[in-house]
């Protein structure tokens, strides 16, 4: 049942994915990337990090999604326009593909054999858990990252305000 | 519990929850037209049965048996699937509410909630995240009405989606915030949790709600800020009718329209469910020890319903009462005055609460 799960929200994700590069509107495209988004929530489920999961579900897909969505609305993008398609990309990108398909590949199964791959509940599932590790273990890094995140909504502010003055 | 009865008891409860949820939806739109009526000094729906009590089944007939229509140049896909999204999205988040304790019926022990169940203890257990899917949930919402109104291809309703994206963004941060001195009181994230630590009484009659407890402030907060959620007078710019004609659902016809009239009111009961869970004890209340057994056991039930009913009498009183905001206005109210407030409520709470952790009993 889990492998079943695993393997129809990665095909979701997977599929949602590849329609991101394919649409030509851009509303699609932002669609498709919530489509991902979500699929890659019910994965996280899947690992037993519930919390994880609608985390995930309630800032990309609910606040950064949303503000996507607002932009393309806010600018009416309409359809892009096809390029003709470079001879550099087929003559470099088709065999570059293959080649870091299997260098990927092979890195994967250096490091990872199968049995020693993320199990269900080994990771951080529930709330409690996670705010633990947040606070001990990880909490120059939260702390650095919210000053960070503090930085970019000062930058924010100024870059708004200069145009009324 | 065998799969085979968790899968019966569960399709039960899914398809009694909302039923019950489809008709409230229904009557509370009867009971608005009615109580506004009263309030204008009109009759509001009369003709259609007693006191027009059949008047939502002839809405409903109308809906099904009205011309559907599909203007031109719209974008197709998009524009057939917002409504459905809307409606989805306000059905599906009364699957965490817990509606009652647990119950015990035909040798079956399950707590009247759709994603509850009974752990081996006998108490009631459910989704150790629940109120945090609910605001998911709510927060995927607003792709319904965004999508809505960019794909009709209209100035109107691209105006109201527009409107309605950024209120709804804005006012699910006061939203959210409201609530984290609720969850940091009672410390745990599932909505039966947070029932469970309000169910105890002062002097035997005054039960130990949140709201009672310091919460008051956060209560208020989250009313205003779920007023603004489910685009309700007085924050219903989306679809202000004097200026947008009927804003982000201009373009919908016939059973499409009503699609989103229904997930308006569902979010509309969701919305109350939230607040009397958090806030009121859910389906607690003061002990009523005078009344037959009989009675004391649909207690649970009729407390829970009467504080939703509470909260629609107050959405539509206050659409009887309050003019609508202007834009500027809406967005300085909810960033300046709801936003400050409610971080000021999550420091004080919070100061409370490890106050009281590390000199226990003062």
């Amino acid at each position: 049942m889990h492998l079943f799960l695993f393997l129809l929200f990665g095909g979701i994700c997977a599929g949602g994915a590849v329609n991101l590069l394919i649409q030509r509107k851009t509303i699609n495209s932002a669609l498709s990337l919530i489509v991902v988004m979500g699929s890659l929530a019910l994965i996280y489920l899947l690992l037993g990090a519930e919390f994880v999961a609608v985390v995930q579900v309630i800032i990309y897909a609910g606040a950064i999604m949303v503000l996507y969505i607002f932009v393309i609305m806010l600018l009416n993008a309409g359809e892009e326009e096809q390029a003709k398609g470079s001879n550099v990309a087929k003559i470099f990108g088709i065999p570059g593909l293959f080649a870091g398909g299997i260098i990927g590949i092979w890195v994967l199964l250096q490091h990872r054999p199968a049995e020693q791959g993320v199990k269900i509940g080994a990771l951080y599932g529930p709330a409690d858990q996670v705010g633990w590790m947040l606070f001990n273990k990880y909490l120059l890094a939260f702390e650095v990252t919210s000053i960070l995140v503090l930085i970019a909504i000062m930058g924010a502010v100024v870059l708004a305000r200069r145009g009324n003055n | 519990m065998s799969a085979l009865t968790f899968l019966i008891v569960a399709v039960i409860k899914i398809a009694v929850t909302l039923g019950v949820l489809l008709t409230v939806v229904a009557y509370t739109v009867w009971l608005e037209r009615k109580v506004v009526g009263r309030m204008q000094n009109r009759w509001g729906p009369s003709r259609v049965g007693p006191f027009g009590l059949l008047q939502p089944l002839a809405d409903g007939i109308k809906f099904l048996l009205k011309e559907d229509l599909t203007p031109p140049y719209v974008e197709k896909n998009i524009y057939l699937l917002a409504p459905g999204l809307a409606l989805i999205m306000a059905l599906t988040s009364i699957a965490m509410v817990p509606i009652g304790p647990v119950i015990h019926l035909f040798g079956i022990t399950t707590p009247v909630q759709i994603t509850g169940v009974v752990d081996k203890f006998g108490q009631a257990s459910d989704i150790n995240v629940g109120i945090l899917i609910v605001l998911g949930i709510t927060s995927l919402g607003v792709y319904g009405i965004a999508l809505a109104g960019w794909s009709s291809n209209s100035k109107y309703s691209l105006l109201g989606s527009l409107r309605a994206s950024a209120q709804m963004v804005s006012y699910e941060v006061s939203l959210g915030l409201s609530l984290v001195g609720v969850l940091l009181m009672s410390s745990t994230l599932s909505l039966s949790g947070i029932v469970h630590a309000q169910l105890g009484t002062w002097f035997g009659f005054i039960p130990q709600w949140f709201i009672f407890k310091g919460q008051f402030v956060a209560f208020f907060i989250y009313m205003m800020a779920a007023f603004a959620e489910t685009n309700r007078i007085p924050f219903d710019l989306p679809e202000a009718e004097t200026e947008l004609v009927a804003g982000y659902h201009t373009e919908y016809s016939a059973m499409k329209f009503a699609m989103f009239f229904m997930a308006e009111y569902a979010n509309m009961v969701t919305v109350a469910c939230i607040a009397s869970v958090m806030f009121l004890g859910g389906w607690s209340g003061p002990p009523l020890p005078f009344l037959p057994l009989a009675v004391q056991a649909f207690l649970p039930l009729l407390w829970f319903s009467s504080k939703i009913f509470g909260f629609l009498f107050l959405y539509i009183w206050i659409r009887g009462t309050l003019p609508r905001f202007r834009y500027d206005q809406l967005m300085a109210f909810g960033w300046k005055f709801l936003f400050p407030l409610a971080l000021a409520n999550v420091v004080v709470t919070a100061f409370f609460v490890a106050f009281h952790a590390q000199w226990p009993g003062r």
